[in-house]
């Protein structure tokens, strides 16, 4: 099962990965950050493992996919 | 496309800490949320990983927000001068055309003060790959207007919109460099849904791979979002790169003739000439004379001299000056020689400044000259004042009617022009005058002087009349009785 991770550390809350999200399993956590955003979060299920949140993500280390587990 | 990975995460291309930033922040960019740099970034690192180049990749920092990309990519990198980025890495890649050389810039610096940059260096067809982040607006400095700003977009210096008729219209770049005819591949892409961005991600790993190839100039524009200047929400401000940005600047391909070029037909690879072969590619090669110089034995005032040559242009006056220099050199010296113009170039007078001395010579400019030589009547005005005392004054009586005014100097007239015109030719004043700064000052050796000048002249058929003129240079200052 493919699944994507949110750093919540290095997220800026930008939103550009909830934007992108096809199937829409990616949400804004209710806790503030590190850095003092509002991270997103993996809903914790439904990721078909696409990667277009890994690219539209600025952060180079705010989101991980995996595509296959 | 290379292979699907079955983890996507950081590329290794990029630092594993940014030390910009505070400690705890170091793993963050210093970019603003949502900014289209971090994408950009991204794509970049991570076609540099998959290609197997980060060892042999120079990033070349702008000018603008980007302008830390060196503490992102661990690479080779260089921080550049604002627009300057094309003309540096030209010269890294014309040096080391084994690395690859990856030029980032953004619309303030590639489209206003580097316009003539980028548009030299893809004229030359240059086998680098730049990337273009165009927001339509001076990002980093807070928002104002950029070449690249939209008719009717309110920035801080267009607080009514930009109107064509007062601000010209938005530059397009792609459009203008793919009339050149070497560019190899040009192309738009928006950093907007997941179709552009994979567009995107294709033409980062094109424009990378035709440098690879030895291609010629890659350049990738990429519209970008810039949320803070431009004050929208992230995914609002994408919303506008993909809904307005992109009516002005279309998305596409504007150019790419990488198919039909040969792997490798502009790459460059230059030969390397060993330094022994310089003078014989330069047709240098007859065996200079040389001798082993005395400073002890020149009168003292005129020790190490520093010579100042004014006249009018035509008179010879850089080749009497490079005369000197190259026999100083010849005398194991060290000698320097540049020409210096005024505003004046016709009609006003041409100099040059000459210093031969026995230690090395920190600035070539002669401000105050202990030597000085003048061929035509404004040069005595403008220069008899720079002279120090006990200084030598030649001054050619066959254009200059008045005298010089000083006292405390060593003066040789001398009718320069009209000894040259009874030889035969009006050019070789010059020569004359280096005759007489032969016998006058003793500082030079007369044999290799006249070698010198197989050097300095470049057709030989007047070497003859130069050294005659040289002769009579001497034969004037020995007979001359104050």
């Amino acid at each position: 099962m493919a699944r994507m991770e949110v750093h919540k550390d290095h997220c800026k809350g930008c939103g550009l990965c909830i934007d992108i999200c096809p199937v829409n399993v990616i949400e804004v956590s209710k806790e503030i950050n590190n850095l003092g955003y509002h991270p997103a979060v993996y809903k914790g299920e439904g990721c078909t493992g696409c990667s277009l949140c890994f690219y539209a993500c600025p952060e180079p280390d705010a989101i991980v996919v995996y595509r296959k587990d | 496309m290379a292979q699907v990975k079955d983890v996507l995460q950081k590329p290794s291309s990029f630092y594993d800490r940014f030390f910009r930033k505070p400690d705890r922040y170091q793993e963050d960019t210093h970019y603003c949320p949502g900014c289209g740099h971090g994408v950009l970034h991204k794509l970049i690192a991570e076609a540099i990983d998959d290609f197997g180049i980060r060892d042999r990749t120079i990033m070349i920092s702008p000018v603008g927000c980007s302008v830390f990309v060196y503490y992102y990519f661990d690479t080779g990198n260089f921080q550049v001068a604002h627009g300057r980025a094309p003309a540096v890495a030209t010269g890294i890649k014309r040096t080391h055309p084994d690395a690859i050389v990856i030029s980032y810039q953004g619309d303030g610096d590639l489209a206003a003060i580097g316009g003539n940059n980028i548009l030299q260096a893809a004229n030359r067809g240059e086998n680098i790959t730049v990337f273009f982040v165009n927001n339509a607006i001076y990002g980093m400095t807070g928002g104002q207007m950029a070449p690249t700003t939209l008719i009717g977009q309110k920035t801080m210096t267009s607080p009514y919109g930009r109107k064509a008729e007062w601000e010209g219209y938005p530059m397009k770049v792609s459009e203008l460099l793919s009339t050149l005819e070497a560019p190899a591949y040009i192309e738009r892409v928006a950093l907007t849904d997941g179709k552009n961005l994979m567009k995107a991600r294709k033409a980062v790993r094109k424009a990378i791979q035709t440098q690879i190839d030895g291609k010629g100039f890659s350049l990738v524009e990429v519209l970008s979002a810039c949320p803070s200047g431009w004050r929208m929400t992230p995914v609002d401000a994408k919303k506008w790169v993909d809904e307005v940005m992109t009516k002005t600047f279309p998305p596409g391909v504007y150019k790419d003739v990488s198919n039909e070029r040969e792997v490798g037909s502009w790459a460059r690879h230059l030969e390397k000439v060993p330094v022994e072969k310089y003078h014989e590619i330069l047709g240098l090669t007859g065996t200079a004379m040389e001798v082993e110089g005395d400073m002890n034995e020149v009168p003292e005032n005129f020790r190490n001299p520093r010579v100042l040559i004014a006249g009018f242009g035509g008179q010879g006056i850089l080749l009497l000056g490079q005369t000197l220099a190259e026999a100083g050199m010849r005398h194991g010296w060290n000698s320097t020689w540049i020409p210096s113009y005024g505003p004046e170039m016709r009609g006003g007078t041409a100099n040059c400044h000459v210093k031969i001395s026995e230690t090395p010579i920190g600035s070539p400019v002669v401000s105050e000259p202990n030597i000085l030589i003048t061929m035509n009547q404004p040069s005595l005005e403008r220069f008899e004042k720079s002279l120090v005392p006990g200084g030598l004054l030649i001054y050619n009586t066959s254009m200059i009617d008045t005298k010089p005014q000083r006292s405390d100097i060593d003066i040789l007239p001398i009718p320069a022009t009209e000894m040259a015109d009874e030889i035969g030719s009006l050019r070789v004043a010059n020569m004359v005058i280096v005759g007489a700064i032969l016998e006058k000052t003793k500082i030079l050796q007369k044999d290799i002087v006249l070698d010198s000048l197989n050097t300095v002249v470049k057709h030989k058929k007047f070497i003859p009349m130069n050294t005659q003129a040289i002769e009579k240079g001497i034969e004037y200052v020995r007979n001359f009785k104050q």
